[in-house]
This record gives C-alpha cells, structure tokens and sequence, in this order.
C-alpha cells in the first residue's frame, strides 16, 4: 500500500517526532515523551494532527434518509450543528465502523470514521445510499483534521476565534475563522478532556497548526502523537476500533446497546432486534491492578481458575499510576469482581471496574 | 550522536562495561527512544546464572514489552534498585544508568565497539 501522508507532515519531521505507520499513514507517534505528552493533555492542553481520520461528506435533500438507512442511529433527528457518536453495522449486526456524524444543514453531514475503514465506510455509505438523492464525496485528502484537547483548550482557541466557545456545547459543531482560517468547530475529543476538532482545507493545515502552537505558547500547549492519544482514550474508557470493536461484534456486545435506535429502519436492523432480546454474547469491562505492570491486549482473564475472556487494551495509566485494561469477557462481571490475568505467564490480580478510569473535573 | 567509548554494545542494543570478570549492563539511547517512556523493568534477581544471547529479563515501557537478554554468562551480582523504583532512568541517562552486574565466566555474546555499534544503528 502506498504509504500516505497528511499536510501536516513537514512539521512532524521539523518538530522531531518519532513517526509510525497508522492504517497506511505515516503518523506522528510521539514528539517527546508518551508521558509528557499524555499529561499535558490532563494539566494543560495538547495539539494533535488527525488528518489521517475519514471525513465524508454526505449532502442532498436526502441526505438524513441515506444516512438513517446505512446507521444504528437515526440521524435525521439530530439538529443542525449538533453530533452525534453511532456505528455503521454489517446485516448480521456486526461493527464496521464506529464514526461521529456532524449535522452541519438540512442537507449536509460530515461522517468522521476511522482511518482505517474508511474505504468500507465510503463503499457501504454509498451502496446503501443508492436509492436516494444523496452525494457522498471522500473529502479525506482535501482536508486536515486538527485537535486542541485540554481544559486549557477553550481558553488558547479563543484568542484565535470569534465563535462564542461557551455556547458551544460538547457535541456540537460550528463554522467559523480560527487564525483567519475557515474551519468547522467542533466540541469534540477522544481525550476526556474538554477539547476541540477542527477541519480545515489541507491547504490551510499547516498555518492553523502554527497559529494554535503560537496561541497556546503561555498554556505551554504541546504537540502530541497518537501514542498519548491512545492512553489518553483508555483512560477515559472509549473503545477503539480494532481493539474494543470488530466485525464479530454487535453494539451489544460492547455496551454501546443505547446508540442502536430500533425504531427506524437500517441495515441490521433485523439482526440486532433479534439482539437486544438475547442476552448479550460478550461484555466489555474495565480492569485495574496494582503495581506498575500492564496487562496488554491478548492476555488471558481468569474468573476462579476458568479463562472467562482476554485483555483489548491495557496500560499502565499515566495519570493513576497502576495499569488499567478494557477486557473483552463472556459473562456480566460486576464492578469489584476479582479476576487473574496472565500477564506474559505471571498470574496477576485485576479488579472489575466501571469505566471510565479518569473522570475530569467539572 | 556519540557513544561513550568505555564499554561495549551488542545487537540487542544492550551496553555492556566489563571490569575485571564483573561485567555492568544497561540500554543503550538507542533502545530507550525506540521503546518510549521506560514504565517497568523486570530484572534477573541476584544470584541467578543467566547464559550470554539468552532473555533474562524484560523491559516495558508505555506501549511495549521488550526482553532483555543476557549479553555474557555468568551469576548476577547486583540488581540496581535506584532503576528498578525509577525506570524513567532509562529515558533520562540511559548510559549513566545500569541494571544489573554480572560475575562472568568470561563467556560473552558478540559485542561491539563503539563505532561499529553506531553503524548498525545507523544501518
């Protein structure tokens, strides 16, 4: 595959970052240190390129019909300027794809998926679209996706914009100019953390990067890499496609029942209101342990000897200090729940625990 | 970059100084920017007989396991607790910082000089 670039790029490599390939993109992994980068994020606020995030745009007078038809949710209640986090399910009901969809008109969305399935995402948004009156375009490599997570996230951007920040909600979205650059603002994150998403035309990437860098100086906002992005989600207790999230399960199985909305029409409907009345086939639930030895994806949980599921992802969390680990299991364990994970042969004890690991203040 | 020039390095991005048959052993900058933030070391306890090209310990950072492996043979003498309470050592002064010490037999792992170790990380 060729390996893809965001506009970002040159500034990744001039700041020194230390950069990995993400589902076919050379990304920035980390600038300095995991750690400090992760805990600039809690503290202060953090700059992250997310270019290599799917950024579809779906317009038309049909454009909500299409889009309630290929979604768990039903889309078209949503107002304009508001989002909404839901998933894109196979007939059987298997996750595709976990993305946020943007109202931003009567007659306009942006579906932001995951890098790496974005090409499903585009195929099947399409295919099942065929028989309205709706455009999707793969707005991808026209445009940059940036992040600015913090709690001193609104305090930097507002220096830089004339979007009323405080009538911005978690969840919605706005166009507006930030550093003389037309973007669309979103209250959005993956982070915990209060913070924002702008997408901006690539052209412009490299100018907004350098302004917010420049605005965030005195906050000491730093540039962070996907590695801190990944403790940052965990921490928080958010799923990630791939780890959390497969094609072999169904929004039941992960927890994610609420985003399903039965009383609308979609592909996979019929499977998963077959679903909702079974019990579910797998939990996903928190673990947290002692000691500073992470418990990674793959590893064995054990309930009382019986090996009762295995590890999705696990760190040690930088802001708690012991490891954390989503785990996938195939029974309802409740919170306090003592289990053992194989942790490269050592049996280690772990504790049921409801996410999210790191709740912020306020 | 520079390598100190008092010791040696093997393949696994290991430094290894040898004084008399006590041989000290740490990571190189090398390993420790390549692994991230040093989060956990697990370290062969003193008084075990580890055997040169062998895993005898692991070092974890943020986002991997890594083994350590033993770069000569021998019974290990020391274990450096200061590293094992503070493994962001590793990060800070990787070559200021040693693991563990080793009385050695005299058997070794193959191990480089200095300038052929920067070419191999250069390579």
């Amino acid at each position: 595959m060729t390996e893809l670039s965001t506009p970002l790029h040159a500034e990744h490599l001039a700041a020194g970052a230390a950069m990995t390939d993400f589902a076919g993109w050379q990304m920035p992994l980390r600038y300095t240190s995991d750690r400090a980068e992760h805990q600039a994020v809690r503290g202060r606020a953090g700059l992250f390129d997310l270019s290599h995030m799917a950024q579809i745009e779906v317009h038309g007078p049909q454009a909500d019909l299409a889009l309630d038809a290929a979604l768990v949710s039903a889309v078209s209640r949503l107002r304009t300027g508001r989002a909404r986090y839901t998933m894109l399910v196979t007939s059987e009901g298997g996750i595709l794809d976990d993305l946020i969809v943007y109202r931003l008109a009567d007659d306009e969305f942006l579906v932001i998926a995951n890098a790496a399935n974005r090409a499903t995402v585009v195929d099947q948004l399409t295919v099942r679209s065929a028989s309205f009156q709706v455009g999707i375009v793969d707005r991808t490599t026209s445009r940059a996706l940036i992040a600015l997570q913090g709690p001193r996230a609104a305090e930097v951007l507002a220096t830089q914009t004339a979007a009323d920040l405080d009538a911005l909600r978690y969840y919605s979205a706005t166009p507006t100019e930030v550093a003389g650059v037309p973007v669309l603002l979103a209250r959005t994150g993956y982070t915990g953390e209060d913070g924002f998403e702008l997408s901006s035309a690539a052209v412009s990437a490299t100018e907004l990067w350098q302004a917010l860098l420049e605005a965030g100086e005195d906050a000491e906002v730093v540039r962070c890499g996907l590695a801190s992005r990944d403790s940052l989600r965990l921490e928080a207790g958010m799923p990630l496609y791939g780890q959390e999230l497969t094609d072999q399960l169904s929004p039941y199985d992960v927890g994610m029942g609420r985003l399903v909305h039965l009383d609308h029409e979609f592909v996979g409907h019929e499977a998963l209101a077959a679903r909702a009345e079974q019990p579910p086939r797998h939990h996903l639930v928190g673990l947290q342990g002692e000691g500073r030895r992470a418990a990674r994806a793959g590893y064995a949980v054990f309930l009382a000897g019986e090996q009762v599921g295995e590890i999705t992802s696990g760190i040690l969390s930088p802001t708690l200090g012991h490891p954390i680990a989503l785990a996938r299991v195939d029974r309802e364990l409740s919170a306090d729940t003592d289990v053992t994970v194989d942790v490269r042969g050592t049996p280690t004890p772990m504790t049921v625990t409801k996410p999210p690991f790191y709740r912020r203040q306020n | 970059m520079s390598l100190p020039t008092d010791r040696q390095y093997t393949a696994e991005h290991e430094w290894v100084q040898l004084s008399g048959d006590v041989a000290r052993v740490g990571v190189t900058e090398y390993a420790a920017t390549s692994l991230g933030d040093v989060v956990y070391l697990d370290l062969p306890d003193v008084g075990t007989q580890i055997t040169a090209g062998q895993t005898c310990g692991e070092i974890e950072s943020t986002k991997s396991v890594s083994d350590l492996y033993a770069p000569v043979t021998g019974e290990v003498a020391e274990v450096n607790t200061e590293a094992v309470d503070n493994p962001e050592l590793v990060n800070t002064d990787p070559f200021g910082t040693w693991l563990f010490t080793v009385r050695t037999t005299g058997q070794t792992a193959e191990l480089l000089e200095a300038d052929a170790y920067t070419a191999l990380t250069q390579g």
